[in-house]
Formats: C-alpha cells, structure tokens, sequence
C-alpha cells in the first residue's frame, strides 16, 4: 500500500525541470557510507490485508464492550456518546495543524477556547490552558511551576496520590533544586499530623489528590486553608467528571488545578491518547504553560480566536520558555469539549450522581461478603478500595470464570496492602453488573 | 459573528444517560455536605443537534489535510490513510485497559513491541521506547537519559550544544534538564559550522542536539565528522526526528552516530495532527544507553509479550501509562501498509516534490542557500519585503487561493522566510497549481500590493488582531 500521487511521467518531468539526472542524484550530500544498508521491513501490504492483520490482533485483547469492567485508577469506563467521534473525526479537525494561521484555523481556535472555558467553568478556576499530555504530567509541570514561581524548595506529595503520578512529578523535579517531601497516609486519606509537621515556610506548594488513588475524598478545603497559612501555593488533581457533584478545587481555594481528562468523553485506549488539563487563578495567568487561544477581533472588528500569550512559548523564548511543551493533545481536549457541551449544566450532575450512587451500591454490596472490609472509612466518589481476605489467584480465577475486568489489585503499587482492591464503579455499571462482582468474590 | 456554544440555549436533559432511580437528595446524603459542589457549574444548556450543528460549523472553519494543499515546513502534512483511522476506532483497541492482567492485552503488548523493533530497524537504533507524548516530551526524555547516563558514568556535564537554526523546543528542553544552552553557528553553506563546534566542544558538553536534514532542508554532510569530535568530547549525539520523512530507508541515523533519537510519529509515519495533538514522540538509543530508558519497556519471552517488572536504572516515568497508543498503533498499521519499498518510496517523493518546488519557486523567491535539498527548502521574501509586502503577507494572502500557509519567520537565521515541505502525497499537480497561486501573488505585489497587504480576503475572519489579544487576555466565556 503506497499513497503516492505521482505518476512514472511526472517524476520524469520533475527530475528534468531540477535538473538532475536521476533521483540517486539529489542524494549527492549523503555519505556513501551510509547507503549501504537495506532496511530488513517486510514488503507492504494491501488495506485489505492490514485490516484482517489487526483485527485478529485485536481479538487477542478483552475490551470492555463485551467483558464488564470494574479497573480504574485513572483511567475509567465510562459511557461515550456517538456524537463525540463523528465530530471529532472529521477530517477538519483531525488532519488540521496547530492553529498558527488564525484566519485559517478558527475552527480549531474557537473550539479550544471553549474547551478552556468548559473547564474553568467545570473547575471554577480563572484561567485553563488548551490542553496537555496527561494528568500525570500536568500535575508534574504544576510542580514545577510551583517551585519556581513561590520560589521555594518543598513540595508535598501524599502517598495517596497516584502512584504513577508521584513518579513522573519526581522525574519533572529531578534538575531543580527542589525537595519532594513525602507524606504518609492515615485511613486512607492524607495524614494530617505528618502533612502539619511537613508544612512550612519553605513549602513552595502543596498536592492533593481529589478523589485521591483510592477514591477517598480528601479534606481538601481544610488542606488548603492551612498550606495558604504557610504561604504555600496548592495544587488539586482532580478527577473532573466527579465535579458536577463534588466541590471544585476552585472554591475551596486552589491556586493550581490539574488533571486527566479521560472521563470527559475519550476511550481508554490502552492508557492512550487523553488529554491533561491545567487551570490557575489569576495571579499565575502568564505562567500556564503550553498553548492558548484568546478571544480578540479581526480587522473588521468582528470576533476571532488566536493563540495568545505566546510569550512564554518555547517556540518565541526558547530556552527561557514556561515549558517545552509543543504539541499537546488537541483532538482528544476537542471531544472532552463536546462531551462537556452535550452533558451541559444538567448532564455534568446526573453523571456525577449516577457514578456516586453506583459505587455506594456496589461498596454496601461488597462489605456484606465474608472476608471483605473497608479499606478506608472516608467519604467516596466513584471509586473505592474494599481488603478482601481470599487467596489472590482463586479471586483471579473466579473474574476470569464470569468474564469481567478488574476490580484492580494494589499489590503492584502498594506491597503492604497487598490484599485490597480498587473498585471502579462508573455509570455504565447496573445492579446485575454488581450481583455478578459480589458472587464472583463469593465464590472465591 | 461566531456564536459561542455558551451563547446558545435550547432543550437538554441528558437523556442519553439513565434515568437516576432515586431523587438527587437521597443519594446526596451519601457524602458529607462539605464535599458537595454548592453553585451550579456554568455549562451550557443546549440540544444534541445543537451540539453537533455548532462543532460542524466550526470544523467548516478549518483549513485541513484533506481539504486543502499544507505545505507547512518542519510539520510534514502529509495524507493521513483513513483505514488507520479506523484501526485506531476498533472496539478492541479503544476500549482496553492498561491495567488489564497481561493475559487479556497480548494484541495491544504485541503492537507496541513489534513497534519498538521496526522503529530500531528503520533509524538504526538498538532499543525503542514510546512513552512520551510528542516531540518535545521525547527530547525531554532524551536529554534526561544524557544526564543519567554521564552521571552513571560518574561525569559531571554542564552544556549542551545546539544549531542556531534548531527548533524551539530543543533549547527549552535542554533548560528544563538543567543545561546550559551554547548555541552553534550555521556555515555559509546552510550547514553547522564545523569549525564554531570545535571551538565550543570540549569535556563539559553533554550533547550535540541536530536535525539531520536542518530545518533549512539540508543534509548535513559533515555528520561522520561531527559525530567523531563529539564522541571524542566525552559528549553523546541527539538526534531531533522531526526532518526524519527525507531519510526513509535511505540512511539512517544511528548509523551516522547518533545515540539518542526521538521520532514525530504525527510527522513522519501518518499520524493526523488533530488541530495540535494527539502526537507520539518515541525514543530510541544505542546499546550502551537501553538501561536508563523509561520504564516499563515491552519484552517479549518465547511467544509471550510481558512489561518489564524491574528496571533500577531507568530515568523512570514522564507520563502515566504506557504512552499514546492510539497515535502508535496507526503507525504500526503504516509502516505493515507501506513495508520496505512504501517506506522508501515515502521518502524518495517527498525529496523529488521539494526539489521540483523550489527549482521553480526560485524564479521568484530568493533561495539563500542553493543545491539539492531534500524534504524540505527555505526560501526567502526579502525582496518582495523590499516592495513592502513581507513573508506574513504573502501567507495570508495564500489563503485566499485555498492553500495553507508555508511556515514562516523559522528558522530565525533567515530573513523573511518561508520554509516549504510538500511532502510525498502531493501531486505535480497541485505542486504546480501552488506556483502557478504564487507566481500570481507575485505579480500583485506589484500591481496592487494592498491586495496582498489587505489579506486574507475569502477566509472567515480577516486578519486577526494578536496584540489586543496578548494586551487583554481574553482566554474564556464569562456569562453576560
């Protein structure tokens, strides 16, 4: 399979137009050294064949189409609306490039600006940018900005914040003179004792986790009040589809907010694309890093959108920038903008609700069955971690017998807890979902 | 004027979500009042056709690959086969977890380390990974396994040293790992001055970071050369992938001597650009470098596709996950499409294409330096600038005849510049209807410069006012 346009005549012609004799001809810079080789690549083949290849690779997967799934921690199974790929596929979106050429790329301008706009809404933040890799890294380029910004070497991070979180905000901080300051967990929430110990005038900036790694909803209002006490700045990772129900990062105070956006209508996909979100309040505007679109007129006083703000980009300031982020992951903030957009003010509350209750009913279920108890006793969103006292490859095999997914053991990320876990409940799950999850424990 | 979805109002009740068996209040009291959301978050209140009419709208407001010629430079927009597309949309693919057990994922663990092989083989590289996200993440992650590898080798490096006509992102990636940016001069001939780097090479420099071919479209034909003083620093040689369309299958880097390269699977092998991403910025790296990877690589033992589990000197983890495998995986459905000859074919157009545009564009553009190019060349508006209609204008006014605009004003060491790159999709037909706009423009610059000036006429919004934007940040909706 080639997608080539050019006919055996034109090549003849162009080649004669340059002036060379023969393709090998405009090579002549190239070492010969270096043209002794053949790529050992299998020869192509046709769209025909392609298709039959992978799709018999893809049956080697179990998606969630068919086998149920209960796996989260951070990323989750939640419904998407047919709408969402029929835009966002279309070719206008997808084959465009960054926005450079406002006039010619309004399509895309506008709908980032109301991406941004939909998230600090949804956030109740000032300012989002148009979008980053991920949660993880978000939360890695708010600590840096943190660190730099309040300039100050602490940063606090729970060890209820996500595992693969706290790696890549370690792997973000390595060349700064910055401190992470680990922080112990209680219940399964931050511990406050240690976080009051930690906390001081050093501290460049506090993260939490909302819901945390476990689902647990941490004191995050309490959390704040105290790191603003210091003078610290603090950092919210949340989880955005829980906000239509639970308070946002910008009303109990946060100075930066960040998270995955995976719940807001992109597929799992293996663990990607997504996209990451970053807003700030105010006072951090100039320093969000990536890109932005504004809001300005064009010659004709009429409204256009443009990338702004380009002042902190590495493209103008090069190794003075925010951040070296270039492309981000602009398709993938387009369907959680259409996703938000179908929700709308009604459907970010019912999706919220829906979530919650599931996860209740799923949580009182699992906590009747012999040998499962609570992880933790504090309050939940759409996820929680249940210790089942049975023997780990029975629990395996009695999933694999009623052909679902999950729920996600803690073994690889906490050893100590090797007996819990995680349940993720989303609105997808319905009450026979949950009978066929208790049973499958029960009869481990 | 363009309606903001904000700014529309019709009937919606989510009904394509069930309906909640309880009332609102009773499943509230499952939290505690304090973790509650107390004002309504200010969405929009709009119909599902509402929804779609408005983002088909917008999407009409684009200039696109599969709408229009984009010879924009460095970017590589080529077509993007739509049979990859729905690979990537295929149920059992898109909806997998990557925390399922192993046993449930060995098609998805397959296509990621079948991928991390064949980008070895086509760049000559010993090991792949393709956790980071885009380009400037895998520069990222380069420059971070430059560092762990020198510390390893109990070196202490301070610089990096990098071409004045290099992208953005390298010197900012190298400032975000800690490094000292030194830059080095582009020859008369387009090409890094050798003699600048031996005069700013010596045992503090960590790496060389290089395009190959450079931003202005050019080979650099002195890489064994440079390859040889900076290995013989002490220092490793990076390698930026964006330029990698022009060397399919016919040389390739590691052979050159690179030891750290990262690719633009979004440039080079078909991955569409989605208005600014999703990207894929894989990385790869020469034997001696494999253990300071991120961490997990795909392994395979016998017919079994695992993680791997441990992994003590690796620089660790700069995403969540295993990377963008939605962006791999249509690579990997491109380079099985294409095969050897496909990818060599790729690669042979894309050159031809570039050097038949600039044969005739330089009857009107000067081109500052001259020979073949290869995928892409550089042309320059100086003289038109003279008649007082700059490179920005002649963009804008491209838009008007239904083409994208060149890149413009990079690289920063030519003046007025318009960087070209065709790419091996495109016909010699649209190549020569693209003359034949510019040749037009040209003749307007003369003859009725405010034409061009006034530009763009056709598009939905005329020429945009950026320093109102950037003076009075208006960066979202904030009701009435």
């Amino acid at each position: 399979m080639q997608y080539i346009s050019n006919t055996e005549k034109d090549k003849l012609e162009m080649l004669q137009t340059i002036g060379a004799p023969s393709f090998e001809s405009l090579l002549s810079d190239i070492p010969k050294a270096l043209r002794n080789f053949k790529l050992n690549i299998p020869e192509g083949i046709s769209e025909l064949e392609l298709d039959r290849q992978l799709d018999e690779l893809a049956h080697l997967n179990k998606n969630f189409k068919y086998h149920m799934s209960f796996l989260g921690g951070g990323n989750y199974d939640h419904f998407v609306p047919a709408v969402i790929d029929r835009l966002a596929l279309r070719g206008e979106f997808i084959t465009a490039y960054t926005p450079y050429q406002g006039e010619a790329s309004q399509g895309s301008l506008q709908s980032m600006y109301e991406f941004q706009s939909l998230i600090c809404e949804l956030t109740a933040m000032d300012a989002s940018n148009a979008s980053m890799y991920d949660g993880a890294s978000s939360l890695a380029e708010a600590a840096l900005l943190a660190v730099r910004f309040a300039e100050r070497k602490k940063i606090l991070l729970p060890a209820t914040v996500h595992p693969e979180y706290r790696e890549v905000v370690k792997t973000y901080l390595s060349f700064l003179e910055a401190e992470i300051i680990d922080i112990p967990m209680k219940d399964g929430a931050m511990d406050f004792d240690a976080f009051r110990k930690a906390l001081d005038e050093n501290t460049a900036a506090v993260i939490v986790q909302q819901p945390n790694f476990f689902g647990v909803l941490e004191e995050a209002r309490k959390i704040t009040d105290l790191a603003h006490q210091k003078g610290a700045l603090l950092i919210a990772c949340v989880n955005p589809i829980s906000l239509g129900v639970i308070e946002p990062p910008g009303e109990y105070g946060a100075d930066i907010a960040v998270g995955e956006g995976q719940p807001l209508g992109n597929s799992v996909a293996f663990g990607g694309p997504h996209f990451g979100f970053f807003t700030v309040k105010e006072p951090l505007l100039r320093k969000i890093p990536g890109r932005i679109s504004g809001m300005t007129v064009d010659r004709h006083g009429r409204r256009a959108f443009v990338l702004t703000l380009q002042a902190r980009e590495q493209h103008i300031r090069r190794e003075k920038a925010t951040s070296n982020i270039c492309t981000n992951q602009a398709l993938c903030a387009l369907k959680g903008a259409i996703y938000l957009s179908l929700l709308g003010k009604q459907g970010i509350r019912k999706v919220g609700l829906l979530n919650l209750r599931n996860a209740h009913e799923a949580s009182d279920r699992l906590l009747k069955i012999k040998g499962v108890s609570a992880f933790s006793q504090k309050p939940f969103f759409n996820e929680f971690a249940v210790i089942i006292n049975k023997d780990k490859a029975k629990l395996k095999e009695s999933f694999k017998k009623y052909g679902f997914l999950g729920p996600l053991s803690m073994e690889n990320f906490y050893p100590e807890i090797s007996s819990g876990y995680l349940v993720a409940v989303t609105e997808k799950r319905t009450e026979s979902d949950i009978e066929v999850l208790a049973k499958a424990i029960e009869e481990a | 004027m363009s309606v903001l979805i904000f700014e529309k109002h019709s009937r919606n009740d989510a009904s394509w979500l069930p309906k909640l068996k309880e009332p609102e209040e009773d499943i509230l009291k499952k939290l505690p009042k304090e973790f509650l959301r107390k004002k309504e978050a200010g969405l929009p209140s709009v119909s599902e056709l509402d929804v779609v009419r408005h983002f088909t709208n917008l999407s009409q407001k684009n200039f696109c690959v599969d709408g229009n010629f984009y010879p924009l430079g460095s970017c590589t927009m080529k077509y993007n086969p739509k049979c990859l597309d729905s690979i990537a949309s295929a149920t059992s693919f898109a909806q997998i977890h990557p925390y399922e057990n192993e046993e449930h994922v060995q098609g998805a663990l397959r296509v990621l380390y079948e991928m991390q092989a064949a980008l070895s083989e086509i760049m000559g590289m010993d090991e792949f990974t393709l956790q980071p996200a885009a380009g400037a993440h895998g520069e990222f992650c380069g420059l971070l396994i430059t560092s762990a590898y020198h510390r390893f080798k109990k070196q202490k490096k301070t610089k990096v040293l990098i071409p004045d006509s290099a992208h953005g992102t390298n010197p900012a990636s190298a400032a975000l790992c800690g490094y000292e940016v030194v830059q080095v001069k582009t020859n008369a001939r387009g090409l890094v001055d050798v003699e600048d780097l031996k005069t700013k090479l010596d045992g503090n420099v960590a790496c060389l970071m290089m395009t190959n071919p450079n931003t202005l479209g050019l080979f650099e034909k002195d890489i064994l050369e440079i390859s040889k003083l900076v290995h013989a620093a002490g220092g490793l040689l990076y390698y930026d992938g964006a330029n990698m369309n022009a060397l399919l299958g016919i040389c390739r880097p590691g052979d050159m001597g690179f030891d750290i390269v990262h690719l633009n699977l979004h440039k080079t092998f078909a991955v569409p650009h989605g208005g600014g991403g999703p990207g894929s910025g894989p990385v790869g790296v020469k034997k001696e470098l494999i253990s300071f990877l991120p961490k997990p690589r795909v392994l395979k033992q016998d017919a079994w596709y695992t993680l791997e589990k441990t992994a003590p000197h690796s620089i660790g983890k700069l995403r969540s996950f295993y990377g963008n495998f939605g962006a791999i995986l249509r690579s990997y459905g491109y380079i099985k499409a294409l095969g050897r000859d496909g990818l060599a074919a790729v690669s042979e157009h894309a050159i031809l294409n570039a050097n038949y545009l600039k044969a005739r564009l330089k009857k009107i553009f000067d081109v500052p330096y001259d020979g073949f190019c290869m995928h892409e060349f550089v042309m320059s508006a100086r003289n038109q600038k003279k008649k007082g209609v700059k490179a920005l204008d002649i963009a804008k006014r491209l838009l008007d005849f239904g083409v994208y605009a060149p890149t413009i004003y990079f690289p920063l060491i030519v003046e007025e510049a318009l960087m070209v790159e065709p790419t091996e999709t495109e016909s010699k037909e649209t190549l020569d209807e693209f003359v034949r706009i510019l040749l037009e423009i040209n003749k307007e610059i003369d003859q009725n410069p405010q034409k061009v000036l006034d530009a763009p006429h056709t598009t939905p919004v005329s020429r945009i006012d950026e320093v109102q934007a950037a003076r009075n940040p208006n960066l979202r909706y904030k009701g009435i």
